[in-house]
Formats: C-alpha cells, sequence, structure tokens
C-alpha cells in the first residue's frame, strides 16, 4: 500500500514537472547551447574581420619600418612628419607607431598611439611583427651562412600519442588518447553536474515551501506520512532529471556516433580510423593531431556511453543526497527567502567541489582529488570530471558506494527535520534549533 | 458502538505539553464537537487520530480495536488551514488526493463528476485552482475530504471561509453524511453551530478534557437552576406567593407585543420545582414556565475561564 502511495507522489511531481514549458525548452535547447558555445568562438573568429587599419610608422631606429607587412586588416605607411606632427595632423588614420633609435638593445622603446580603441588582436599583430624583426636582426649580426634554410631545416613540431599503458596490457582495446580533451569533457561533465545539483535540489526545496505555504501539507500527511511524501518529491524531482539527462544523452550519443561521421570531411574521417588502428602518420598525413584525437573522441559511441551511464550515476547519487538536504532546509522556514542563511551548510561543500574540480585540471590522481572524489559532498562533481581521464574502476566504485550509503542516512536525518519542520509556522529556525529536532519524537 | 476511543494520550513537544492524559470516546453515527481556545491541544488531538504524530503515551482504538496506518483511509479530514496545489488543475488534483485515500483513478473520476454535478462545479474541472474564489476553493476541498465515503469525517472549521447559503450548503451535506452512518468530529469556535449540530462535545483546554458529555446534559448540568415565568396577573400577588420558596431575581422587560409579564426565580437545587409551579399557577394565569440553561457559548467561556460549577447564579440568557 505504502510503495503504491509514493509512486502516486513521485508520479504528480514528475508530472508537473516535464509538463512545464521550462522543462521542454531546458531539455531540448541546452545540448543546442553547448554545441553554440563550443563551435561560437572559432565562428566568431573566422567572421568578425574588422576594416583595414592604418598604421602610419616613425621609425627612428630605420632597421623595423621597412619590413613591416601591411596584411588585410592592418596596412602600415611611413611618414617624415615628426611625432607631435603625425599626432596633431593624421587624426584620421587608425594610430601612429613610434618606434625609438635603440629599439634593437632596448626592445621597449616602442609606442602606438591611436585614435579611438584599440583591439587586442591588432596590438599583439604589430608587437609580433617587431619582435619577429629584431630576433632576425639579432640573428643576422652573427653573420652565418644560409640561414634562413638553416632555421627552416631546424624547426621541428612533435606529435605525441599518448596511450594508456596499463589498459592495452589488460587487453583493453585502447586508442591514443588526449588529455586535453579528457579535461575538457570532465570540465563540461562536472559543470553539467554542479548545475544539476543546485537547480533539482533547489526545486526540491520550492516544491516543499510551497506545499508548507499553500497549507497543502497537512491534506497530504493526513494520507501518508510526512516521509513517504518527502522521498516521493525527491524520487519524483530525480525521475525529471534522469529523463532530462537520457534525453541529453541520446541526443549527444546520436548526433556523435550518426551524424557527425557524415559532416566531417572523408580525409579527416580517414585519419580519425588510422588514430584508432594506431596506423596514424601525422605528417604524411598532414593533419593537426589534436582534432584527430578529439573527433575521434567524439565519434566513440563506447567511449560516449560510458561516460554518460556515470553521468547519470553520479547526477542521481549527488542529486538525492543534496535534495534531501534542501528538503529538510524547506520544510524548516515559511519562504524562499528566509532558506538562505541555512541553505549555506549545503552550498559550501558544493562551491568547494568546483573549486576541487579545478586541480583535477592539472593532475587527476593528486591525493587531494582522490580523496574529495572519495568524500560523498563533493565527489559527484570531482569524481565525474576524474573519469574521462581515465582512472581505476574500483575508485569508481568506492565512491559511488559511499555517495548512495550516505544518501540513506541523510535521508534518514532529513526526515527526522522534515516532519518537525512542516508544523513550524512563524519564527525562522536557527541552524541550531534545526539540530535541535533531529532529536525529537513523534 | 463507539467508533473511536482516545485512551489517556498525552502528547509533549520540547517546550509545553500539548494534551496531558486525554480520554474520550466518539459514538458511531454521532457528530461530536471537538472544542476550546486556540492552542488547547484540539490540532495535535486531531493530528494523532490522523496518525500524522504519534502520542507519547496512550493509545487510539478505531473500531473496537488499536488504530492501524491503513485505517487513515476510512477517514476523512478537512484541515483548517486548507489548501491545494495552486498550479494544478482542479480535476486532475482531486483525483490525486482520491488516489492517495486508495481509491483507483476510475472510481475517482465517477465519484468527482457526481459530485462536481450536485455541486454544480462540472465546469471547473479543467480549471487551475489559483482561478478559483476562496470559497471554489473550498467547496473542491469538501468533496475531497468526503470522496472515499469516510467512516470517519474530521472537520477542523469547516463553515469557515463560507457565504450563508454555501455554509448552509455544507450543514445540510454534512448532516446527510451522518445520516448515512459516518461519524463526524467538529472542530470549531463556533458555538451556535455546535448547539445546532452537535449531539456530543469535548471541551479541551490547556491540555486537558475538562468537560465532556452530551450536549444537551452539560447545558442542563450547567443550568443554575434559573427559571422563566410568563404569566398574566398581578406582580405582587405572585412575589408574596413564592416568598420563602424560592429567591425572586428580576422581571425582564415583556416581549414586544405581548400582554404577559415575565419574572425571573432562582430554585434551590434540591426544591421543589413542582410545587412552586403550584404556587405561581393558584397566584396568577401561569403562561409559562421554562428552565433557562445556558448556551454553549456560555458554558464555554466559563469553562475556559475557570469559573465553571463554582455554584455562582447568574443569568444565563444570551
Amino acid at each position: 500500500m505504502a510503495q503504491s502511495k509514493i509512486g502516486i507522489i513521485i508520479a504528480r511531481e514528475f508530472n508537473e514537472r516535464v509538463r512545464k514549458k521550462s522543462f521542454i525548452v531546458t531539455t531540448i535547447l541546452m545540448p543546442i547551447l553547448m554545441i553554440g558555445l563550443m563551435v561560437a568562438p572559432a565562428l566568431i573568429m573566422r567572421y568578425s574581420r574588422g576594416e583595414t587599419r592604418l598604421i602610419t610608422v616613425i621609425d627612428r631606429s630605420g632597421l623595423i619600418a621597412p619590413q613591416l607587412e601591411s596584411g588585410e586588416e592592418i596596412v602600415f605607411n611611413t611618414t617624415d612628419l615628426t611625432l607631435d606632427e603625425a599626432r596633431r595632423d593624421l587624426t584620421d588614420q587608425f594610430g601612429i607607431l613610434w618606434i625609438g633609435e635603440d629599439v634593437m638593445t632596448n626592445p621597449n622603446n616602442v609606442k602606438l598611439y591611436t585614435n579611438g580603441s584599440s583591439s587586442m588582436l591588432a596590438e599583439e599583430s604589430v608587437s609580433g611583427q617587431i619582435a619577429d624583426i629584431i630576433e632576425k636582426e639579432k640573428l643576422k649580426a652573427y653573420n652565418i651562412e644560409n640561414l634562413s634554410q638553416i632555421l627552416e631545416q631546424v624547426e621541428t613540431t612533435v606529435y605525441m600519442q599518448v596511450f594508456r599503458n596499463d589498459r592495452m596490457l589488460e587487453g583493453e582495446d585502447e586508442q591514443a588518447t588526449s588529455s586535453s580533451v579528457a579535461t575538457a569533457v570532465g570540465f563540461i561533465l562536472a559543470m553539467i553536474l554542479y548545475m544539476f545539483l543546485v537547480v533539482y535540489g533547489a526545486m526540491v526545496m520550492q516544491s516543499v515551501i510551497e506545499e508548507k505555504n499553500n497549507r497543502v501539507l497537512e491534506v497530504v500527511v493526513s494520507s501518508i506520512s510526512p516521509f513517504q511524501l518527502m522521498l516521493g518529491k525527491i524520487l519524483g524531482v530525480a525521475s525529471v532529471a534522469v529523463v532530462q539527462v537520457l534525453i541529453w544523452g541520446v541526443l549527444v550519443v546520436g548526433v556523435g556516433t550518426l551524424a557527425m561521421p557524415h559532416l566531417i570531411p572523408a580525409d579527416m574521417m580517414g585519419s580519425v580510423d588510422a588514430l584508432r588502428a594506431g596506423t596514424l602518420d601525422p605528417a604524411a598525413a598532414g593533419v593537426d593531431v589534436e582534432m584527430v584525437q578529439t573527433l575521434a573522441t567524439a565519434t566513440d559511441f563506447g567511449y560516449i556511453l560510458s561516460i554518460f551511464v556515470y553521468l547519470l550515476l553520479y547526477v542521481v547519487g549527488g542529486y538525492l543526497l543534496y535534495s534531501a538536504m534542501f528538503a529538510a532546509v524547506g520544510s524548516a522556514v515559511d519562504s524562499v527567502q528566509d532558506a538562505q542563511q541555512l541553505q549555506t551548510p549545503i552550498m559550501i561543500p558544493i562551491i568547494l567541489s568546483i573549486f576541487v574540480m579545478m586541480m583535477v585540471m592539472k593532475d587527476p590522481n593528486s591525493p587531494l582529488v582522490f580523496w574529495f572524489s572519495m568524500i560523498p559532498f563533493t565527489s559527484p562533481v570531482v569524481m565525474i570530471a576524474r573519469i574521462p581521464c581515465g582512472i581505476p574502476t574500483w575508485e569508481i566504485i568506492t565512491s559511488l558506494v559511499v555517495l548512495y550509503l550516505t544518501f540513506m542516512f541523510m535521508v534518514w536525518l532529513a526526515a527526522k527535520i522534515y516532519r518537525v519542520g512542516i508544523f513550524m509556522y512563524g519564527k525562522k529556525p536557527s541552524f541550531k534549533e534545526v539540530c535541535k529536532w533531529v532529536r525529537y519524537k513523534y | 458502538m463507539d467508533i473511536l476511543q482516545v485512551e489517556h494520550v498525552t502528547k509533549r513537544f520540547a517546550r509545553q505539553t500539548a494534551l496531558d492524559d486525554v480520554s474520550l470516546t466518539i459514538p458511531k453515527g454521532s457528530v461530536y464537537g471537538l472544542l476550546g481556545p486556540n492552542g488547547a491541544g484540539k490540532t495535535t488531538l486531531i493530528r494523532i487520530i490522523n496518525r500524522i504524530t504519534a502520542p507519547d503515551q496512550g493509545r487510539v482504538i478505531f473500531d473496537g480495536r488499536e488504530m492501524e496506518p491503513k485505517d487513515v483511509f476510512r477517514i476523512g479530514y478537512l484541515p483548517e488551514e486548507r489548501g491545494l496545489y495552486k498550479k494544478m488543475k482542479v480535476g486532475e488534483q482531486a483525483v490525486f488526493f482520491a488516489r492517495l485515500k486508495g481509491l483507483s483513478r476510475h472510481e475517482a473520476v465517477v465519484r468527482l463528476k457526481k459530485w462536481f454535478v450536485k455541486f454544480g462545479i462540472e465546469s471547473w474541472w479543467n480549471r487551475k485552482v489559483d482561478e478559483l474564489s476562496k470559497g471554489m476553493a473550498q467547496k473542491v476541498q469538501f468533496i475531497v475530504t468526503v470522496l472515499h465515503e469516510p467512516e470517519l469525517l474530521i472537520f477542523d472549521e469547516p463553515f469557515s471561509g463560507f457565504d450563508p447559503i454555501n455554509a448552509n450548503l455544507l450543514k445540510e451535506e454534512i448532516m446527510g453524511l451522518r445520516d448515512r452512518g459516518a461519524t463526524v468530529i467538529f472542530s470549531t469556535h463556533n458555538m451556535s453551530s455546535v448547539e445546532e449540530i452537535c449531539d456530543h462535545i469535548t471541551l479541551i483546554n490547556k491540555s486537558h478534557n475538562i468537560l465532556t458529555g452530551r450536549v444537551d446534559d452539560i447545558r442542563h448540568r450547567h443550568g443554575n437552576n434559573i427559571f422563566q415565568i410568563a404569566y398574566r396577573g398581578d406582580g405582587a400577588v405572585l412575589r408574596s406567593a413564592l416568598q420563602g420558596c424560592c429567591e425572586v431575581m428580576e422581571e425582564p422587560e415583556p416581549e414586544f407585543g405581548s400582554t404577559y409579564q415575565m419574572l425571573k426565580i432562582h430554585v434551590d437545587r434540591d426544591a421543589d420545582v413542582k410545587g412552586v409551579i403550584g404556587r405561581v399557577n393558584e397566584a396568577v394565569e401561569l403562561r409559562s414556565f421554562n428552565e433557562i440553561i445556558p448556551s454553549m457559548n456560555d458554558i464555554f467561556i466559563r469553562a475556559v475561564g475557570g469559573s465553571l460549577d463554582n455554584g455562582t447564579p447568574r443569568n444565563f440568557e444570551s
């Protein structure tokens, strides 16, 4: 009987939320937005080419100006005017570049006077050119023959392919991995998880407060125990979160494994296959290895699937743990404003886990990161950031077991606060008082 | 046969005792008034009966045996602080509550349609609760309370927020439920409605049960043997005739348009009322001879004020 009653509560919570427009919009827009965020910088770089900028050069050294190369964005011209005259008369130009006499020995003696706002790209382009010219001039001073040919021959780029030897020895079909791809994936996953904890946790809290304010609670708890109501609410909202992750998972896996191979140029895809087979020769193929590795990851069905399974496990575990705490806070207060203070002890570990997650970027196996990925309050965010880097399965299992056990304890504790809190109106209780409620007999 | 017995129930909260050794018995088919000032412990008692909280000591007997969790499906509870989910549609919400009380979805819809027709609110089915007025929402809540045809109904201040017409409609529905065999517990401050519809009451004050019994018995028990005589004749003759056998209190103004005179007397508890009537009858033309019994309102105020049964004769006319 009790089981089906919780089912009714879960169904209500689920239906109320899934039918909302906001749920449908976020579920569909979020993946599009994320893909957009990844693609946007490249697109902006490509299409935001500005108008041609005219720079007048006053070169006291006489070495730099002749070698400055005008491009599409910046055009250099020289003048005989003095700096003061140029600054006074040439206000229609983008800027006046002044190069000191001693620039070879004092490369900081370069000044750019702009008429209007400058841009980082333009500044870097100008200072970069000047630096190159100075370097070249300094090398010339050594009087080496065939300098330019030598330089060309010396220049080297190393494409290193990294393999997980431990996994390969275990007989797994391992391809070259990329730490930067893994780090980026981990970061995105951790952010998604953080969002789920905060957004869905707050959802549970608001729902509890709403029921308390509406006084609907008393009617409900005359048919079902407060514990069942709280659990039903938590599980109901959890099912919404699971559905959302599943939809995103299907979208991403679908796009990654079905659409991507057709969108990528054939020669690129050939390199991806070669990388998987371990026969890729980057120099011969003439491709960017980072790019190939990213594509290989994005189109690896098994990899993406395993990531989503872990994401789901940690979203659910982390959400359950935190929502129990949010439910307890919600029961203790009459309005969302009053909840701020009591929420603090919950928000601290969430925010802490984001800071620790940043450490994962540096080293996914440091002791600090390891321990925070075991502590249940921080483990969801920290561990999900570590997983793409490839860590031992026992660590993941241990942290999941600890997480789910803590959730059970937390629900028990929260229920004790909840059943007292829901009948307390008026005065906003202090944290100490809420702790006292745990010991009340009911 | 009693549907509910509360036996020596005590409930303590951190700083105060909400109920201290409270016992009461609710006969099947009665309309039972649960009275008491604010903060007396009524709501706690109702919550214990509803199994929302458990008593520290004592027990609740439902239908002849110790109450079990599933017994709550035989109870319908309308709390004083009423509430519905604002964003939910009326019909959907009513089905939700009905299912929580153990009805199947199909059964709930069939019964709800019947009630909605009865109250003339079929058109509300697909409206959201926050589009309804307070009175409209109250009607929906009433239907939700009685839909699963509970044997025991608990109404906490059921008439608050209703206009007189709807309050009357509600009263008739409640009496109808009683006639069909349901037992009704009323928690209220409205004493005139208690006199009108309750047959038993329990008065709780400061977490104690201070007064319990049939309404008629209680009112008579708390009468102070004051009688009102309506007569025609010489007042002086009547007064002298009554000399020595009872105490004449006052001479109220005759009712407007009435040709009868009035006199109020106090007769000692062990005095012979029959003899008094005989004397009056001889002295004047007797029209009526009534005992003035106190209203529930007076009993409530006196009981809670602590002056119950201290023997001070007072005029109890409301």
